[in-house]
């Protein structure tokens, strides 16, 4: 199949996708108390930016995963694997099923994405700071090729601590790479510190328009304005556009919010339930 | 070497629309012919390595073969994780050009010497690693490079070194040695920009009455066993030539080689530089001559050893 028509002008279905984004976190919890993995927080930060990508604006087809057309959608910050892994299967990249294969022995669904191994995985992250160069090299091959897919990468904010995001900005913007989207969760915790604490990254929308991008503050968890400004991409600014989105770590869940033991706690089977509720999951 | 592999470059860009340049801003009017033909796939990617190997994997994982260029120490040693990560896990047919290596450019200093890379590049999965012998191996190593569907590194010397072969090499093969001169003594294996030294070595040896072959190991990755087999049964002393540290570069890569193919060696010298770095001022026949690399210091190593 041919993915290179998009729809443009459909409107994001609001209250799907906030139920979507609901049973999105509902799967990364059950995931996290199964594998007893960490970065649960992280994960579910960004479940909105994953939502509004997955469910209306990338031009994919779950059925023909290496289509040359499709947009590419590259999780940078690896670390939220889990919340990649259950998106790729809710889509129908791989059976549903194999979520219950995270962290186990022999499976393909490691604390990190693979390369060349699950369908869906545009590229294997985990280590900070890749994804962007990947990226930008994906976006000049689109053009080389005569290709006109978009390339969208989701950032942590602890990630911005690496050079080579840097280097990849400026880097984008002399190429202007107006296909290339990047969204900064920007939840103000890395894994043992406050973002800003530990590496100064405010202001951090005035640093990304200063290297050259079309930078713009928006709330991470505002489904319906992510889905919009993704969808706009490129925005006729002829720069690429950064999405510095205000996030919660552990966002959803009332006593995960912005504490951040839970970048590598893992929650109780009791805990489950009671996150289930607040989500309104059964 | 460095003009071959420009020149190389040009006719594959031709002859190639998925071939693309990255360099790592270096190479100054070295590549306006390519530029010329193909503005489109020419990329000159800064002083900012890491991006630039993350670029490369993002092209050839999407059908391009890109050949990202600069000094070696900077396309190696600095972007090492990218390399390992990107290049190397992704499978992602990136051919990593190094110009520089060893002490071609001694009188720079130790910040542009690259006496290490082999043995960081051998070690990763899924890497070949290249290291012609002169000009017409810079060529032929490219071209084969660009045929096959993984990562390269070609370890390249600067310009103007003596050339070895007397054309273009047909059947130039990754993983395949090529005997430069048949001798029945002793057998130099040599690695990268060595070669000449390898040669003058060879004719010392002669003047001796001792008969040495010598051969052009350019791939260290994968090691042409055959070749190593042959070697260790047929001649009384095997040596090692190679412009790197004797810490896992060539010489190492053989010695792992006998230890597990349970060969043995009934001589066998590695010649390469010491763990080191190289402080002093001065070009690289300076270099060598201190580090006891040129060669006559090879030739009388080994007739000691063989007295």
């Amino acid at each position: 199949m041919n993915v290179a028509v998009r729809n443009t002008a459909a409107k994001p279905d609001v209250a799907a996708l906030k139920a979507q984004a609901a049973k999105l976190r509902g799967k990364i919890i059950e995931m996290s108390h199964k594998a007893q993995a960490a970065h649960l927080a992280s994960s579910l930060s960004c479940a909105d930016a994953m939502t509004a990508a997955y469910w209306h604006v990338l031009n994919i087809d779950p059925k023909n995963p290496t289509d040359p057309l499709r947009d590419r959608f590259i999780l940078s910050k690896g670390h939220a694997a889990a919340a990649l892994f259950a998106t790729l299967a809710m889509k129908g990249y791989f059976p549903i099923e194999e979520l219950d294969t995270y962290c186990q022995d022999g499976g393909r669904l490691a604390e990190h994405p693979p390369a060349n191994l699950l369908p869906g995985v545009e590229a294997a992250t985990g280590s900070l700071g890749h994804g962007l160069p990947l990226g930008c090299g994906m976006a000049l091959a689109g053009r080389i090729k005569g290709e006109n897919y978009r390339v969208f990468a989701l950032l942590s904010d602890g990630e911005n601590n690496e050079g080579s995001v840097w280097e990849a900005a400026m880097f984008a913007a002399a190429q202007k790479l107006e296909n290339v989207c990047v969204v900064v969760d920007y939840n103000k915790w890395q894994a043992t510190a406050r973002s800003n604490e530990t590496l100064m990254l405010a202001p951090l929308r005035d640093k990304w328009a200063a290297f050259g991008w079309d930078a713009h503050e928006i709330d991470g968890h505002d489904v319906a304005a992510l889905a919009e400004a993704m969808q706009n991409i490129p925005n006729g600014s002829g720069k690429p556009v950064a999405l510095i989105a205000h996030t919660v770590k552990g966002k959803g869940v009332s006593f995960m919010e912005d504490d951040n033991n839970w970048h590598y706690r893992a929650p109780t089977a009791e805990e489950v339930v009671k996150s289930f509720k607040e989500l309104g999951l059964s | 070497m460095r003009n071959a592999f420009a020149d190389e470059l040009t006719k594959l860009g031709n002859e190639d629309s998925r071939v693309v340049m990255l360099s790592g801003d270096i190479g100054n009017r070295l590549f306006d012919k390519f530029k010329d033909k193909h503005p489109s796939r020419f990329f000159n990617c800064g002083v900012a390595e890491a991006n630039m190997m993350g670029v490369a994997a993002g092209m050839a994982m999407n059908g391009l073969r890109p050949v990202a260029y600069t000094i070696t120490p900077f396309v190696t040693t600095r972007c090492l994780e990218q390399i390992r990560t990107d290049v190397c896990y992704h499978e992602a047919p990136v051919t990593i050009v190094a110009v520089g290596a060893g002490l071609a450019y001694s009188g720079l200093g130790p910040t542009h010497h690259a006496c290490e890379d082999i043995s960081f590049l051998r070690s990763i999965p899924n890497m070949v690693v290249i290291c012609p012998g002169d000009a017409f191996e810079v060529r032929g190593a490219l071209r084969a490079a660009m045929q096959q569907d993984r990562p390269v590194y070609i370890r390249m010397g600067k310009k103007g070194e003596p050339v070895v072969h007397k054309g273009p090499i047909a059947d130039f093969k990754i993983g395949k040695a090529i005997t430069i001169e048949e001798g029945s003594d002793v057998c130099l294996l040599s690695t990268g920009n060595m070669l000449p030294e390898a040669i003058e070595a060879a004719h010392k040896l002669k003047e001796k009455g001792i008969s040495a072959e010598v051969v052009s190991f350019h791939t260290v990755k994968p090691l042409d066993e055959d070749k190593l087999k042959q070697a260790f049964s047929r001649f009384k002393l095997v040596a090692t030539i190679e412009e790197h540290s004797l810490i896992g570069g060539f010489g190492a890569a053989v010695s792992e080689w006998l230890v597990d193919s349970e060969t043995q060696a009934k001589k066998f010298l590695r010649f390469g530089t010491p763990d080191a770095f190289f402080k002093k001022s001065g070009e690289q026949e300076y270099a060598r001559e201190v580090l006891g690399l040129t060669g006559h210091q090879i030739a009388d190593k080994i007739i000691h050893a063989l007295s």
